[in-house]
């Protein structure tokens, strides 16, 4: 069901909520953004942020004890994900949106071989026959650049390399031409030299099929060859939003700012690493105020008692912050030439 | 019989990790899932003492708290205790109180040999005097339902002491010399394994019939031992290879202490945790196998009595006086609960520990 | 693969022979011997009968004969106890009835714990879950001496539905009690082994990959857990054959049926000493082979294991 409609994700307002023994842990709790086909949306956060439960949110796989969906929408291609019932679901599940794992030694199934695992899919979301969907197998195997596709197809898992393995993810996913891709922080199990490998890969593959592409990151090096746009997410909210490289050049939050200067620049002299003091909050037992305060430079008085609000600073940018005006001038962002 | 020899005990795992997360996510490399260590060194690496003395101490209470938090688990551990001292303190008890012996028989009145249901007197009305009835020859049940409890409870633990002790000495040097040593006595180990033991517990027994009953009893504590030290072996070899590379060991070893020093008095006792877990599922194994044993006639001998030979008593005359094999075989079966009910908890409460 | 197997079987054999010699060993070495008990013949026929079994000759000339018929001719002797039968014929006759129990006891175990076990995990904390999960407990903790007779006691004496113990063949419904009662722990355990396998599959990342690919539940849980969940019921199998012996002898006992262990048991109050050896060696070839080939089984089942 193909419609006029600008956006082909658009998220309003999520937010996913977990029960637990210590209390309601609130891992998402507001987040909205859009998505344009063809767009490469990258999503920033450290561990507990909760950018993998956005994803899995999406696509409704979240766990259901403790997990919920509280409350928000999140329309895909017009229609909203969260009032389909679960068949309807699972009909877009791996069809018009793949998803991608951190993992590839454990995100297959150790016990079947990789042609099986590939063979699912297209049998059954394309009704391909056993013969069609293996060559189709073959062929995406060839496609992520595994040699020898032919013999490799019916090898098992464990008999891949970790870098290879993530290429045969990528092959499953991609095998009904999914409209979006969701990689959910794919080249942190891997070396630096096969992260390099996946990414382009990823890149490649976007541009030959125009996939809009979610892509899941704690490192902001990864994003910054790849993304159009970027969220950093804190706390299970959203902290700020820009384009990717708007956001490098001007950041307008603290938070923002410490993670850039977080990423050692090689080419800068040697001296002591940055590193963001202290650890992410405890999401199940907030204070109130702006969650960043206790480990932030900037914070003041208010930012311990006030939640901050979300100011726009460009049409484009955005930022959670009391002081995201100073913080975004500050930067070398001119506030009055793009406000209109 | 029940016995676990699939190594990685594998039941359930709490929805949280032990730190509160919620066990959802990818496994994001930055949470911590793994569990906190339970060293606690020795005075012989005193830097490290103060640090890890203190950890060591808040994490046992944080198992004990976890292990109160489960219901079944507390279910488990009041009802052994209950039954231990009733079967310690019991026999004497009714001994002062109602005059009996467990071996009392009733001789000068022939009414009274015979065997009652419980709660029946002589005269067929209802009498507090034998709760669970009397056996073919007039003894008080109860009684005797106690002190078979005191043998079976006592095979079962110094029993599982036996195999401990061999076990953990046996485990805890394979692993930590390793090598070939360690791959050739784990094949011992392997062999072992599939070798019919009970049946060879049974030859035993039965040839060495004629001992006194506490010489009998002795052959019991070792043979039964000599059945369960395997998997404790493994467990703690399995413990020691995944410790013996951390950072105390190292400095122990810095430090010039002796390999035997190592590994008794560092590695071992931070095994704890597991050896634990395991001994209290063994004692309910142990006291199954003793059982059986009795029940075929190879055990305990009479006049001692266990569980075990009080069923096959009973067994007998099941179709008219079925109280004679109820009564002990439900009491064998709470406490056997029970006791798997605290290992299981165990188990939980030492989660991070186990996996 | 085959190295594996070959290397197996070349253990084999020597642990045989060990556990023959232990055998024989314990049995010599105690006090008393098979035509007396303890009791002290006059020593003229005392002095025949050791002659007439040669055990007037040293012994290791009598190990190294009873050794020799073994290895060379898989003959085990005549039974002290049974005149004239030789162990071979009472082995090869009690069997069946013994393997025939406890594999059925078996296949029921695995017939009934495997989805009780499954729908447990599919349905964690449901009242489903508990209530399996404390009826198993149950199971774990009756002894099978105590089950047994409960049985029967209910069964064949107070409903009159099953005939009470004895042997009819296996085709009658005496076979019905003692498999039952005997697959009870079994039964339990597997229930329970499969319900944490099961737990842990359903867990892993693989299984979050099969639903993001979109396959419906039953797809996921039959072509992807089922496979790794089962696992553990398959190691377990190994050392469950070897406490299921033991169960049967305890079964027979009870229902009096013509098995193995009761010839067993038998044997070893008589120190009937061909009997003896010859059952042990039996029960220990079995083991170490089934052992071999539980090993086999996993190997095939699981890709990764690779000997």
């Amino acid at each position: 069901m193909s419609s006029t409609n600008r956006h082909l994700l658009e998220v309003n307002d999520l937010r996913t909520y977990f029960e637990t023994e210590d209390g309601v842990v609130k891992a998402v709790d507001g987040i909205s953004f859009l998505l344009k086909r063809g767009e490469t949306l990258g999503i920033v956060g450290e561990s507990g942020s909760g950018k993998s439960v956005t994803n899995l949110s999406i696509i409704r796989l979240v766990p259901n004890p403790p997990g919920k969906i509280v409350s928000g929408e999140i329309i895909f291609d017009g229609q909203d994900i969260l009032l389909l019932r679960p068949e309807e679901v699972r009909k877009i599940r791996g069809c018009r949106i793949a998803m991608i794992f951190q993992d590839p030694m454990t995100s297959l199934n150790p016990f079947l071989k990789i042609s099986k695992q590939l063979m699912e899919v297209t049998q059954l979301h394309l009704g391909h026959s056993k013969g069609q969907a293996y060559e189709h197998a073959i062929k995406m195997l060839e496609t992520v650049g595994i040699p020898d596709a032919r013999t490799r197809v019916d090898n098992y898992p464990h008999e891949f390399s970790g870098g290879m393995r993530q290429r045969v993810m990528i092959a499953m996913a991609l095998s009904c031409k999914p409209e979006l891709l969701i990689a959910d922080e794919p080249t942190t199990a891997l070396d630096v030299t096969i992260q390099a490998q996946i990414l382009e890969l990823i890149k490649k593959l976007k541009h030959e099929t125009g996939t809009s592409v979610i892509l899941i990151t704690h490192d902001l090096g990864v994003v910054a060859g790849m993304t159009d746009h970027l969220i950093v997410m804190y706390a299970g909210k959203i902290f700020e939003q820009a384009k990717t490289t708007e956001l490098f050049a001007r950041p307008g939050n603290p938070y923002t700012k410490g993670l850039l200067r977080s990423v050692p620049d090689p080419t800068a002299e040697q001296g002591k690493l940055y590193q963001i003091p202290g650890a992410p909050p405890d999401v199940s037992h907030l204070q109130p105020g702006c969650p960043f305060a206790p480990r932030c430079e900037r914070a003041e008085e208010i930012c311990r008692r006030e939640f901050p609000p979300f100011v726009e600073l460009t049409r484009d940018h955005h930022s959670l912050c009391h002081f995201a005006d100073e913080v975004f001038a500050a930067s070398g962002g001119n506030l009055e030439s793009t406000r209109a | 019989m029940t016995d676990d020899p699939v190594e990685h005990h594998p039941e359930d795992q709490p929805a949280l990790t032990p730190l509160g997360v919620p066990r959802v996510e990818t496994p994001d490399p930055d949470v911590i899932a793994v569990g906190p260590e339970m060293a606690v060194a020795e005075a012989d690496v005193r830097w490290t003492e103060g640090d890890e003395v203190i950890k060591g101490r808040s994490l046992w209470r944080d198992a004990w708290r976890r292990l109160l938090k489960n219901k079944l688990a507390v279910f488990g551990l009041v009802v052994v205790i209950l039954i231990t001292i009733a079967s310690i303190t019991g026999p004497w008890l009714i001994h002062k109180t109602l005059g009996f012996t467990p071996d009392y028989i009733p001789s000068n009145d022939v009414r009274l040999i015979k065997s009652f249901p419980p709660f029946t007197g002589p005269d067929g009305k209802f009498s507090w005097t034998h709760p669970m009835g009397t056996d073919n020859a007039g003894r008080d049940q109860f009684a005797r339902v106690l002190q078979g409890g005191q043998i079976s409870l006592f095979v079962g633990i110094i029993s599982t002491l036996v195999s401990l002790l061999i076990g953990i000495s046996y485990g805890a040097i394979a692993g930590y010399i390793g090598g070939r040593l360690d791959n050739l006595m784990m094949r011992l180990v392997d062999v072992l394994y599939s070798l019919p033991y009970v049946i060879l517990i049974i030859v035993l027994l039965s040839m060495f019939r004629s001992q006194t009953p506490r010489g009998q009893l002795v052959l019991l504590f070792v043979a039964l031992g000599a059945v369960s030290w395997l998997t404790m072996a493994r467990i703690v070899r399995g413990q020691v290879l995944s410790l013996k590379n951390q950072e105390f060991v190292l400095a122990a070893r810095a430090t010039g202490v002796s390999t035997t020093r190592i590994i008794f008095r560092h590695l071992v006792p931070n095994t704890l945790g597991p050896v634990i877990v395991y001994a209290t599922l063994t004692i309910p194994q142990v006291m199954l196998t003793e059982a059986f044993l009795s029940f075929l006639g190879f055990g305990v001998q009479a006049p001692l009595s266990s569980w075990g030979s009080l069923a096959a008593d009973g067994a007998q005359n099941i179709a008219i006086y079925p109280w004679q094999l109820i009564f002990p075989g439900v009491t064998m079966a709470l406490t056997l609960f029970s006791l798997n009910f605290l290992g299981d908890g165990l188990r939980d409460a030492l989660d991070p520990q186990m996996r | 693969m085959p190295r594996f197997i070959i290397k197996r079987l070349l253990v084999t054999i020597p642990t045989i022979l060990v556990v023959i010699t232990i055998t024989w060993g314990l049995i010599r070495l105690a006090p008393g011997n098979f035509y007396s008990g303890e009791k002290r013949l006059p020593p003229a026929i005392e002095k025949n009968i050791r002659e007439k079994y040669g055990l007037d000759k040293p012994w290791y000339q009598q190990y190294g004969k009873t050794m020799w018929n073994i290895l060379r001719h898989q003959d085990f002797g005549t039974s002290l106890n049974f005149r004239g039968q030789s162990v071979n014929t009472i082995i090869r006759r009690s069997l069946p009835v013994s393997a025939g129990v406890g594999i059925l006891a078996y296949l029921l175990a695995l017939l009934i714990g495997i989805p009780v076990g499954s729908i447990a995990a599919l349905k964690q904390n449901s009242r489903w879950d508990y209530s399996s999960m404390a009826v198993t407990m149950l199971g774990i903790s009756i002894p099978n001496f105590v089950l047994g007779p409960i049985l029967v006691l209910v069964f064949s004496l107070s409903l009159y539905w099953l005939p009470p113990s004895r042997w009819n063949g296996f085709f009658s419904w005496n076979v019905l009690l003692p498999v039952v009662t005997l697959s009870a722990v079994y039964m339990a355990y597997i229930a329970r082994l499969t319900r944490a396998g099961m737990l842990e599959v359903l867990r892993s990342d693989y299984i979050r990959t099969a639903r993001a690919k979109g396959l419906s539940e039953k797809d996921v849980v039959i072509r992807h857990a089922l496979r790794g969940g089962l696992m553990p019921v398959v190691s377990y199998t190994g050392p469950a054959l070897a406490f299921l012996l033991t169960g049967t002898v305890v079964i027979e006992k009870i229902f009096a049926l013509p098995g193995l262990g009761n010839y067993f048991i038998q044997a070893s109050l008589n120190r009937d000493e061909p009997l003896v050896i010859g059952i042990v060696a039996f029960i220990a070839i079995t083991l170490l082979l089934m052992n071999l080939l539980v090993d086999i089984a996993y190997a095939y089942l699981d890709p990764r294991v690779r000997y």
